[in-house]
């Protein structure tokens, strides 16, 4: 790989990394490990943890795909690798 | 016109409007059916992937299963959906720009070895096969209540029925077909959850609803069965756990890589027109795929507190009393739809201490005071048995709306199971006859045996899978749990490193292969018997039911994975680099730039 394709692949190693750091502290963090003390917050009716757990992380996970589309859009474009 | 009557005419007048649309659509676009999708924009495609994918399990188990569990059932949400976010930033560009059709030809090529797409066929045909076991036990209780029959005569009929619309196949592949089957579940899912939502929280939007105020009353819905729930003996519901806190962040990992494992899933990135695209559409099918998803948390909640208040009238909206004498409604007073579900075997009723009433608890229940009161009550025993699969189908019923909307979700039920049958079905037979048959066995194949090959593998499952979904290794959602777990464990980590390690090799690849595979099925066997034939099991040998750190088998796959990629590793260390030409290809398939159309079409 030339030192454009090492970097480009590095930019993109980068921002995976960074969009699996959320999706894994919103799921296993706030969903799952953090649950408990989370609860003793609420949104309306919902304990904080068990939103996480049934809904927040869903609507989290949505907005991280079109974020990594559009970032990555960015990045291809930043490197001339776009199709 | 009566209930059966209308659900006649609806499910009949969607299966109209699907086969109306596949002969319609069939005419103009032929490659179509190759190419799914690859004409249509991401929003269309997105809708279309997210009909393939919800199956009986998301429609029909989930929520049923949550409703039963509680907060531990968000396993099963955030599994299935965060599973997206690793196939959008792990796979799917990838495999795009490598071009191919199927998943054992990305690791024959990828593997440089014949051997190497064998072995995937094997983890595909495995993960297949038990993913519709678990459709199969959907379908037998779709078709159970749609005819009124048991629940086995249920799964012949099922059989037939999906044998029929796979062969009849095409179908499948047309975009615009799925996009029909999308907007009738996803109608008969939410349709009935507002209805439901108002008559409870008076907020007609089921993601809000169920965290408001319960109608006329100042608690939330949530603390609400939280309390009652807990009177009756059962968890708490907004904080019990799946196990433990360990086994639910196990089976959520497990769900979560089985998702971007799975064959039939991973299929529909292939075909989009561009990388960019493939990112784009993964998105797409996430957020039609999320309106069921954060949906069914308030189906599953509202169902129970509704099941609650039709067994104990008064308890939920006026503070009756749990225990008392008269709260619990007498069993010749019960409501129709009691009756219906009787006849599926399903629902039973027995009147363990004969005063005549329906008692509906937890007779586990360890807490001292909650026994002591329940003593005192005078009961002996649960005695309303509620298979948790009919919970999603008997919810309309129960909150006792409108025909119409019991007749759509019938429809709907029966559009997720039978489209995701079918196209397990070709992703099998296409895996037998292709990748297996015509590529490693008998490369002089000529075309009508290929496809006599598939149509041969298609029946030899459906009636493997049939026979087990009679006696189903669980829950319809549970069992296609360990469908993912097994797709977990196998071919998710050959994929990952096949894309992000240029050194991987093919003896590392499969031997981390086989043994993701095979310790898996090692430990889900101990609990589910051998293939899943009941009798077989052989926990002893274990030590005892989920003996690994109280995994259970469902699980199971997270651990298996992490097992695939340690032997992938320490295999690959001791043997030689793969070929100049892999590592190269390896580059190529990082960038976007010059992806082509895919070749070696076929189904």
């Amino acid at each position: 790989m030339d030192k454009s394709g090492a970097a480009y692949w590095k930019a993109t190693l980068g921002l995976v990394a960074k969009i699996l750091v959320v999706w894994f502290l919103v799921s296993f963090g706030a969903g799952i490990l953090f649950a408990d003390w989370l609860n003793n917050i609420h949104l309306g009716g919902y304990p904080l943890g068990f939103w996480f757990a049934q809904q927040g992380s869903m609507y989290i996970f949505v907005a991280l795909i079109f974020v990594y589309a559009k970032k990555m859009g960015e990045i291809d474009r930043k490197f001339d690798v776009h199709e | 016109m009566d209930l059966q009557t209308t659900i006649y005419l609806v499910v009949g007048a969607t299966f109209a409007l699907y086969i109306g649309i596949a002969i319609w659509s069939r005419a103009g676009t032929t490659s179509e059916f190759y190419v799914a999708g690859g004409g249509v924009g991401p929003r269309l495609n997105g809708m279309a992937t997210a009909a393939d994918w919800m199956s009986a399990a998301s429609f029909i188990s989930m929520a049923g299963l949550i409703s039963n569990m509680g907060y531990g059932g968000g396993l099963f949400l955030m599994g299935w959906t965060g599973g997206y976010v690793l196939l959008a930033t792990l796979l799917a560009p990838y495999l795009r720009k490598f071009g191919k059709f199927t998943v054992p030809q990305f690791i024959g090529d990828r593997y440089y070895s014949k051997s190497a797409a064998t072995v995937a066929v094997l983890c595909l045909l495995v993960a297949s096969l038990t993913y519709i076991i678990g459709q199969m036990t959907g379908v037998g209780v779709a078709f159970s209540r749609f005819l009124g029959v048991s629940k086995d005569v249920g799964v012949y009929v099922g059989m037939g029925v999906v044998f029929t619309y796979a062969v009849f196949g095409g179908m499948k592949g047309i975009t615009y077909t799925q996009v029909a089957q999308y907007i009738v579940l996803i109608f008969a899912y939410t349709i009935p959850a507002i209805f439901i939502s108002m008559q409870l929280t008076g907020n007609p939007i089921p993601q809000l609803g169920l965290g408001s105020s319960l109608s006329g009353q100042d608690v939330p819905l949530l603390a609400k069965l939280d309390q009652v729930v807990t009177e009756l003996g059962f968890g708490r519901y907004t904080t019990t756990t799946a196990g433990s806190t360990l086994n639910m962040f196990v089976y959520t990992f497990s769900l979560m890589i089985g998702t971007a494992g799975l064959p039939h899933v991973i299929m529909r990135f292939f075909t989009v027109p561009t990388v960019a695209a493939a990112r784009s559409s993964a998105g797409w099918a996430l957020v039609f795929i999320a309106i069921l998803y954060t949906t069914a948390p308030a189906v599953a909640a509202m169902a129970k507190t509704n099941l609650i208040r039709t067994i104990t009238p008064g308890v939920v909206l006026q503070n009756a009393d749990v225990y008392g004498a008269e709260s619990a409604i007498k069993y010749d007073e019960r409501p129709d739809w009691m009756k219906r579900w009787e006849k599926t075997g399903l629902l039973k009723f027995e009147d363990k201490n004969g005063d005549g009433r329906i008692q509906y608890y937890n007779d586990k229940v360890k807490d001292e005071a909650v026994k002591a009161k329940i003593d005192a009550a005078g009961w002996k025993g649960n005695e309303l048995t509620v298979n948790a699969d009919i919970i999603v189908l008997a919810n309309p019923e129960i909150a006792l709306l409108p025909d119409w909307v019991i007749a759509l979700v019938a429809a709907g039920g029966l559009a997720a199971a039978l489209s995701t049958a079918a196209g397990l079905l070709l992703a099998i037979s296409s895996a037998i006859s292709h990748d297996l048959v015509k590529n490693v066995f008998k490369p002089d194949i000529s075309e009508k045996g290929e496809l006599m090959a598939g149509k041969i593998a298609m029946a030899c499952s459906i009636i493997v899978a049939g026979y087990l979904g009679l006696n189903p290794p669980g829950f319809a959602a549970g069992t296609v749990a360990l469908a993912f777990g097994i797709a977990a464990s196998s071919l998710f980590p050959a994929i990952m490193m096949g894309i992000f390690s240029k050194k991987m090799n093919k003896e590392g690849a499969m031997a981390g292969m086989l043994a993701g595979l095979f310790i898996t099925l090692f430990y889900v066997f101990a609990h589910k018997g051998i293939f899943f034939i009941k009798g077989t099991e052989y926990l002893d040998t274990i030590g005892g039911a989920n003996s690994f750190f109280g995994i259970t088998p469902e699980a199971f796959g997270g651990v298996g994975a992490m097992i695939n990629f340690f032997v992938a590793f320490v295999v690959d260390k001791f043997t030689k680099e793969p070929p100049e030409h892999i590592q190269h290809l390896v580059e190529h398939v990082r960038t976007p730039r010059g992806s082509k159309a895919v070749d070696g079409a076929h189904a």
